[in-house]
């Protein structure tokens, strides 16, 4: 982008979708576990995930864009997530968040399935029990960044 | 991937006539979690509500019997994931009690446990607030709440390095002593309360539109509650002053002064002030733990259940060998039986745990509080609205990571 002398901004359109597509990423409100709870302290006042234009938590899954898998899937649940998932309109992107999501965590047992990865396409996992809601804030700017680079799953992404 | 249960539609499932079968969740802002409630509406009044849960269930208590009994800690912190010092604490003072070693805990490690025990119930019923609160439409009481307990969070990653499931607490005493500065960043949080308590109840008691919303809604009698077995702050909402720290004091409870709120009405209202009450009573307790903090040993010097001093290993055989045996294979408890029971954030929270001697648990029975309160929801919800209904939950307070475990 750059500005002309006569107040005129000149830009790819490509470029301008994609940095309006990354600047409001909504994410679904689907809370699971210990990780919904942390996944709420990002929207508090300390860390306020508003900055990067997230904060509008939608309990439908037809208006959302992202998909945070925040806890422990268990076998009952998994169906409800890839149903969840498959409402979603196109682009979406999904993170895993927690050690849980992303490899069944401590819980290496009957109920619980061993990374949500196995039900949904997972584009960034964040590690930790919880994370904190710092690094949920990087995983969404890691989400904004493949956006802005035309990475999978953008409306313009290269193949 | 293949899976066993055939989940219901989210969406409209049946219609029969006037009567239409809804289900609410297992993915919706207001059922806290992951419950499903099928609901038979006509209109919008609610004619029957039937919870469905297990939608988080976590095999957590199947898990803790593959653990070394130190390690068992872990999976259950992970349980009530909104008070997750207080699950330790039941936890670490069942083992304790059927190792023998319960008399022999120093008493700082026995202060600081209380100490966290209610800074955890406050941080626990700051999301009930936050939470509550978005339920009824006040959303900026979820930013004045989180703040709240964004200080106790910091006072829990300070000790033991995270900020939710710190696991501070250790069989036998406490994993080292308080950080320096702590104590001044527990002043800090001390003076700081009162204030925020005022802005909070300037906020929502005595506010018409909350009012409105929570009066009469949920009214659990004094015999319902009772025979649903409701426990914690909704069992003292409906008249009955019963609290484990009153009634079996544990972990030096009865040298705290401090009183029980209770309320009649049994409504979401009294639920309501009670617990906004019960954050002030555990500010009493913190301030009393906070004046008599005394400098000591925060650990049982009891070298077979907990390892030596990392400074005796190189100049001890007896340490080195004690230290390889805990590292590498836990140690035994006798074998036995043992309920312990504490006051947790949202009533009685028990763990039913059995020994057969080994190194591991041989069963882990959980007591959860949420999952009985939330049977009541059962006989409230018919009559009421779907929008009273949502009150209701949130009055109740369940954690899923603890109904389904």
């Amino acid at each position: 982008m750059e500005m002309s002398p006569g107040q005129f901004l000149l830009a790819r359109v490509d470029d301008v979708v994609r940095w309006a597509q990354s600047s409001s990423v909504w994410p679904l409100t689907m809370g699971l576990a210990c990780c919904a709870i942390e996944m709420m302290t990002a929207t508090s006042a300390e860390y306020d995930i508003a900055r990067l234009g997230s904060e509008v938590f939608r309990p439908s899954p037809r208006q959302a864009d992202l998909m945070i898998v925040s806890g422990r899937v268990s076998q009952k649940m998994a169906p409800v997530v890839k149903r969840l998932y498959d409402q979603m309109a196109d682009p979406k992107w999904v993170i895993s968040m927690g050690a849980c999501a992303s490899s069944g965590g401590v819980f290496d047992n009957y109920a619980i399935v061993q990374g949500v990865d196995t039900v949904v396409p997972v584009d960034v996992y964040v590690p930790g029990c919880p994370p904190t809601p710092d690094g949920l804030l990087y995983a969404v700017n890691l989400i904004q960044q493949q956006i802005r680079e035309g990475g999978r799953g953008g409306l313009l992404a290269r193949a | 991937m293949t899976f066993s249960t055939t989940p219901l539609s989210p969406e409209l499932v049946s219609q029969n006539g006037n009567v239409m079968v809804l289900s609410m969740g297992p993915q919706h802002p207001s059922t806290h979690g992951v419950l499903q409630i099928m609901l038979e509406i006509e209109g919008e009044n609610v004619v029957k509500a039937e919870p469905e849960i297990g939608y988080l269930h976590t095999g957590i208590e199947k898990s803790a019997e593959n653990l070394f009994w130190s390690q068992a800690q872990t999976v259950v912190e992970r349980m009530d994931y909104l008070a997750p010092l207080s699950n330790a604490l039941c936890y670490v003072l069942g083992v304790e009690r059927l190792l023998g070693v319960a008399d022999a805990i120093p008493e700082r490690a026995r202060q600081v446990r209380v100490l966290f025990a209610e800074l955890t119930r406050i941080a626990s019923h700051c999301v009930w607030l936050g939470t509550h609160g978005i339920d009824l439409g006040a959303l900026s009481v979820f930013f004045y709440c989180f703040d709240l307990r964004e200080n106790i969070l910091d006072l829990q990653e300070a000790t033991g390095g995270a900020r939710m499931h710190p696991n501070y607490f250790r069989i036998g005493g406490l994993n080292g002593d308080l950080p320096d500065g702590f104590t001044e960043r527990l002043d800090a949080l001390i003076a700081k309360f009162p204030g925020r308590m005022k802005e909070l109840r300037t906020l929502l008691v005595g506010n018409p539109i909350v009012q409105d919303r929570t009066i009469g809604v949920g009214a659990l009698s004094r015999e319902d509650a009772l025979a649903w077995n409701v426990t914690g702050p909704s069992l003292r909402a409906s008249g009955i002053a019963y609290d484990v720290r009153k009634a079996f004091p544990y972990c030096g409870y009865e040298n705290y002064r401090f009183d029980v709120p209770a309320r009649s009405e049994g409504d979401a209202y009294a639920r309501f002030l009670v617990r906004l009450d019960e954050m002030d009573e555990s500010m009493r307790i913190v301030e009393q733990v906070r004046k008599a903090l005394r400098p000591g040993p925060v650990m049982t010097d009891d070298t077979k259940i907990f390892q030596p001093p990392k400074e005796t290993i190189a100049l001890s055989m007896e340490a080195l060998i004690h230290h390889f045996k805990i590292v590498s294979e836990g140690f035994r408890v006798p074998p036995g039986d043992v309920y312990q029971a504490v006051e947790g954030p949202r009533g009685e929270l028990a763990f039913y745990i059995v020994s057969d001697g080994g190194n591991r648990p041989y069963r882990i029975r959980t007591r959860p509080p949420s999952m009985y309160n939330l049977q009541a929801l059962k006989g409230l919800a018919p009559g009421n609205l779907i929008a009273d209904l949502v009150v209701m939950i949130g009055s109740l307070d369940p954690v899923f990571g603890e109904v389904d475990r």
